[in-house]
């Protein structure tokens, strides 16, 4: 399985290149109330609904900090095994926008409040660590809505204030691939800890991609260009992939690159200079006045640690031991809390090996089909258990244990009811067994012959007619058994 | 029947309290002064007619059992009430009509003070002459020679109308003075608490780490009185102390004996005029008399304040007023694009001195001077508190003057800016320290012009600070001889 | 470190106030008289001092995770120069 090699190079005239990534991501806190205001957080309300006073910057309002934002910043630092710092500072970062009511965003600088950890990615080449740079605490932008009018841009302040962890990743990231996987397992630690929802379509996650180029074995870093705000996994290896290589065309050229902010546009799938020189922002960054320094002590970072869930990347050695998973199989149940949770629901009472095929395989194709989450799963995991149980104990074949999940996806009805009112108990009385064999034997006399001459591909035939013959519940285990008595 | 206005604040409310004269009277007294006094113009606001209408009401319930019941008390236009207009007396909110109240303004209404009005200001508290107002200059009751004098800035308003009998006492605010130097140049009382005594919710912020409310007064008492009613932690503001709650007023001691007092030594500036300095040793001498032990203290980086003051004020400042752009409140001026549209706003919107403050505090917070400049002024903000520390183990108070010259004509200082900041020389070191200070009129000068004395508090001991400038008050006996030439 | 007309440029630009040519003139004579003033601060060493952290030792306040007003849309849009009845309303902004 970790046999392959990372090969993400692209070879241009003058050589090969590679990539390196680096991401700032920022994740929304899943909090009801903002990071220095009351108000309300939820995605998708009526506009300009959910700000207060102080959100709207009026003369005189200051901010006052949420202690459960802290507390959620600290249990992901945990959750990237990062270093805590027990003092850190708000910053006030100045620039004028029309969704920037303050004229300043209240972040963090200097003194983050959490500093470096790292995040491990299964590749299909092995393991790779991407180390984390830090982890601060900011306020989020209201919106500008620039398409409802000719020459008015319409401005929404209710996500203004909302708290945001910006995530800065080292540059380690080297492949579109790579990117996916640090997103998804960035995600997957915050979806565990429930301190970020990550649903990038409500834009509770976003990245800032870094992205430079140079030639394979350098170990100097290229001049990097930041492609702002992407908010799909799909656009932001589309982006790397267009950077990359316009970057490489240039230098190819001999040209240099000009260190700049871009923005991926969606439509031609190609990245594009965001702002002018000449507006390059200097942020003026300068500790909060209105905000004494962050303290706290490391009895309350353990606090939060006793109470931490098994996060993802322990539970998936958990699994590999205990349940003898490959590396691979523990690796999909764990993607989603949700489906290591049903997988462990099913497999602590049930066959192992059973339970693993059933939910990778069967479970999440239906899923899919029907476009569900596991949670939201129509077959509970107490049901597949049963039917589980059914095809161990030999009640049903595993063919007809399809048939049955088929007829559980529509009304999770117990499979044990279903299996007895369709008649569907797998034969497996030798004497019933062997009286059907008999007939298809008595009927395919020819075939017989040419079995019994050599040709032994027409045992599968057999045991096929035999199924054929019993509707299905025949125990294929005895006709395969039996098969071989009678045609020895 | 006595001149009601003439009464200090304590008197009038126990006036009322006794029934010697009605809420609506003592209203309506201050309010034909006023009628009478557009030209001091220390109002940008009033809210005459309402104002009686209320005292009517707390007449007609016939309770009178609240702290400053009654009481007419117009507030620095600085802090926001609910749908009475605030404008910072600035041209970009001269339009702006507050839906909330500030803290501080809230705890006086709740004791049933009756508000009379918003008072002019320097223009977003940033000047010491109040000739910044977008409004136009506020006359100090104090003239020479006939000539007009400057009331100090930046609560300039608040002061021309204590001195002149305008209201029955005031609430300012104060970043490197604004309290202090303009109550010295009337001839009033004018306490800055320690910072985080006071609320800074819904004050328009000047700059954060400096600004404070506090109280403008007729005297002594009359400050400790409007202390207890404003003081106290609010959980709005991150910066407010929470401190156990007991009545300054209360406690109030005219007894300096033991007390020991600071004199420090760098407040002798060079060119100090004589008189100044005489009323600094007119002060010790009343101290010493009264069993006072006086000290000759250092307060080495002194001559390092106001150039501190003057980057982190600025600095502060301009991040301050970033919000006003035009989006949310207060005027807008037309663009072809948001960019503009903020340029042309702020341009028009914001006047000479706070554009030119915006300007240097943008200027040193700036990539590639922030360090020689905003980091280097915080660190010797730090060896000035520190210099109070260490002057603190050995004594009390400190005692200075508090301006370097009694009042000024107007235009005297607007055409150099340094000139005019020299004004706030003995005051910003408190700002900067966090410390408490409270300034005390002593006697006049040979041209009539009242002169002021200054002490300096330990952190959060504004009662020894109160009972030191009490008992002074009581030896000096210092009279208003405001004329009412403007009427 | 002084201050000339680029300087002011930039830092108008930085703090978006329009200045004439006149207030261009002025603004250099008085921010350089300014900043000479407070250069006198080049005269400490203050290599060992940290900066001041917060005036008072104050703790920060912390509040609860919990919403405390609904819905202030009237409120907060009551005193904006343009708007409807649900959105400020501003000059495009250029991308």
């Amino acid at each position: 399985m970790n046999d392959k090699e990372f090969n993400y190079y692209i070879s241009g005239e003058t050589g090969k290149w590679e990539v390196v990534i680096g991401l700032e991501v920022h994740a929304q806190v899943s909090s009801n109330a903002k990071l220095f205001s009351s108000s309300a957080t939820k995605f998708g309300s009526e506009p300009n609904s959910q700000v207060s006073l102080i959100d709207a910057a009026m003369p005189g309002m200051l901010p006052v900090i949420n202690k459960f934002c802290i507390e959620q910043a600290v249990k992901t630092g945990l959750g990237l095994k990062a270093k805590i710092n027990l003092l850190s500072v708000f910053d006030r970062k100045n620039y004028f926008y029309a969704d920037l009511p303050q004229g300043y965003q209240i972040s963090q600088f200097k003194h983050p409040i959490v500093g470096e950890g790292e995040v491990i990615l299964d590749m299909p080449y092995g393991t790779k660590k991407i180390g984390i740079e830090r982890l601060h605490l900011e306020q989020d932008a209201g919106k500008s809505l620039h398409d409802q009018d000719p020459t008015k841009t319409f401005i929404d302040l209710n996500r203004s204030g909302v708290a945001l962890m910006e995530i800065v990743s080292k540059p380690d990231l080297r492949s579109p691939e790579e990117v996916a996987e640090y997103i998804k397992k960035l995600r997957s630690i915050m979806r565990y800890l429930g301190t970020c929802d990550g649903n990038m379509e409500e834009g509770s996650l976003r990245a800032d991609v870094n992205v430079s180029v140079r030639k394979v074995g350098s170990k100097d870093f290229g001049i990097r260009c930041e492609i702002k705000n992407v908010n799909s996994i799909k656009f932001m290896q589309q982006a790397i992939q267009y950077e990359a290589k316009r970057q490489i065309e240039l230098l190819e050229e001999g040209k240099k690159i000009d260190q700049e902010t871009r923005l991926f546009d969606t439509k031609k799938n190609e990245t594009r200079p965001m702002r002018s020189k000449e507006d390059a922002h200097d942020y003026r960054y300068f500790p909060d006045p209105d905000l004494p320094p962050l303290k706290f002590d490391q009895s309350f970072v353990d606090g939060i640690k006793k109470k931490l869930p098994e996060l993802p990347d322990d539970k998936k050695e958990r699994l590999i031991k205990d349940y003898k998973l490959s590396s691979y199989e523990a690796g999909v149940l764990i993607s989603d809390k949700d489906t290591s949770d049903y997988f462990e629901d099913i497999a602590k009472n049930s066959d192992v090996k059973l339970s693993i095929n059933w939910v990778i395989g069967d479970l999440f194709a239906a899923l899919n089909k029907i476009g569900k989450s596991i949670k939201e799963s129509p077959i509970s995991s107490k049901n597949l258990t049963k039917l589980i149980d059914l095809i161990k104990n030999n009640t049903i074949s595993g063919r007809i244990a399809k048939e049955v999940f088929e007829l559980m996806i529509n009304d999770n009805r117990d499979p044990k009811v279903i299996v007895e009112e369709k008649g569907l108990i797998q034969e497996s009385n030798v004497g019933e067994l062997e009286k059907i064999i008999e007939k298809v034997l008595k009927e395919n006399g020819d075939k017989v012959a040419e079995y019994k001459s050599g040709k032994d591909k027409l045992f599968g035939f057999f045991v096929g007619s035999v199924i054929k013959e019993s509707k299905g519940k025949a125990n294929p285990a005895l006709v395969n058994d039996i098969l071989k008595k009678k045609l020895s | 029947m006595t001149d009601l206005t003439k009464l200090t604040l304590v008197e009038s409310i126990k006036h009322v309290k006794d029934k010697k004269c009605s809420a609506a009277e003592l209203v309506s007294a201050y309010v034909k002064r006023i009628e009478k006094s557009d030209k001091l113009n220390c109002f940008n606001t009033k809210d005459l007619e309402n104002a009686v209408s209320k005292a009517k009401k707390i007449d007609a319930s016939k309770k009178l059992d609240k702290a400053l019941v009654g009481a007419p008390i117009a507030v620095k236009d600085l802090f926001c009430t609910k749908g009475i207009k605030t404008t910072a007396s600035s041209k970009i909110l001269s339009n702006f009509i507050p839906t909330y109240e500030s803290t501080v303004t809230e705890k006086l209404w709740n004791e049933d003070a009756i508000l009379i009005g918003k008072l002019n200001s320097d223009e977003f508290a940033m000047g010491s002459s109040n000739e910044t107002s977008n409004f136009g200059n506020v006359l100090n009751p104090y003239r020479l020679n006939n000539e007009n004098l400057v009331p100090g800035g930046s609560s300039g308003g608040c002061a021309s109308a204590v001195a002149a009998d305008l209201t029955s006492a005031t609430v300012g605010t104060d970043t490197g003075g604004s309290i202090r130097q303009p109550a010295a140049f009337t001839g009033i009382v004018g306490l800055k608490p320690t910072y985080g005594r006071c609320s800074r919710w819904g004050i328009v912020a000047f700059a954060s780490s400096l600004d404070q409310a506090g109280p403008m007064t007729k005297d002594v008492k009359d400050a400790a009185l409007m202390l207890d009613v404003i003081s106290g932690y609010d959980e709005k503001d991150s910066t407010s102390a929470n401190k156990p709650k007991s009545s300054f007023l209360n406690s109030i001691k005219n007894n300096v004996k033991g007390l020991r007092v600071g004199v420090p030594k760098e407040y002798r500036v060079d060119n100090m005029p004589k008189e100044v300095d005489d009323l600094w040793q007119e002060g010790i001498k009343i101290l010493k008399e009264n069993g006072a032990v006086i000290k000759d203290i250092s307060l080495p980086h002194t001559k390092y304040a106001l150039p501190t003051y003057y980057i982190i004020a600025p600095a502060e400042a301009s991040s301050n007023l970033a919000r006003y752009d035009g989006v949310r409140y207060g005027i807008r001026a037309e663009g072809k694009d948001l960019t503009e549209m903020y340029e042309n706003t702020r341009s028009k919107g914001f006047g000479k001195e706070v554009k030119r403050r915006i300007m240097i505090g943008t200027y040193v917070l700036s990539s590639g001077y922030y360090d020689a400049y905003y980091l280097k002024a915080q660190k010797v903000r730090n060896l000035i508190k520190m210099d109070f520390d260490n002057a603190y183990k050995d004594v009390d108070v400190i005692l200075t003057p508090t301006t370097p010259t009694p009042a000024f004509k107007f235009g005297a200082n607007t055409d150099d800016p340094i000139a005019m900041y020299l004004n706030d020389i003995f005051t910003v070191t408190a700002n900067l320290a966090g410390l408490p200070a409270i300034s005390l009129p002593i006697k006049y000068n040979k041209d009539g012009l009242p002169l002021s004395l200054q002490l300096f508090g330990k952190s959060f001991d504004e009662q020894t600070l109160l009972n030191t400038a009490y008992s002074i008050e009581q030896q000096v006996n210092f009279k208003s001889q405001v004329k009412d030439w403007w009427m | 470190m002084s201050i000339n007309k680029d300087t002011i440029k930039k830092i108008s630009k930085l703090a978006r106030i329009s200045v004439t040519n006149e207030e261009t003139d002025r603004l250099v004579k008085d921010l350089n008289s300014i900043l000479k003033f407070v250069e006198q601060l080049k005269e400490l060493n203050t290599d060992k001092i940290t900066p001041i952290a917060s005036v008072s030792d104050q703790v920060l306040t912390m509040n609860k995770d919990e919403i405390k007003k609904i819905n202030e849309k009237e409120e907060i849009l009551k005193n904006a120069p343009e708007k409807n009845s649900n959105y400020y309303i501003v000059p495009k902004v250029i991308e």
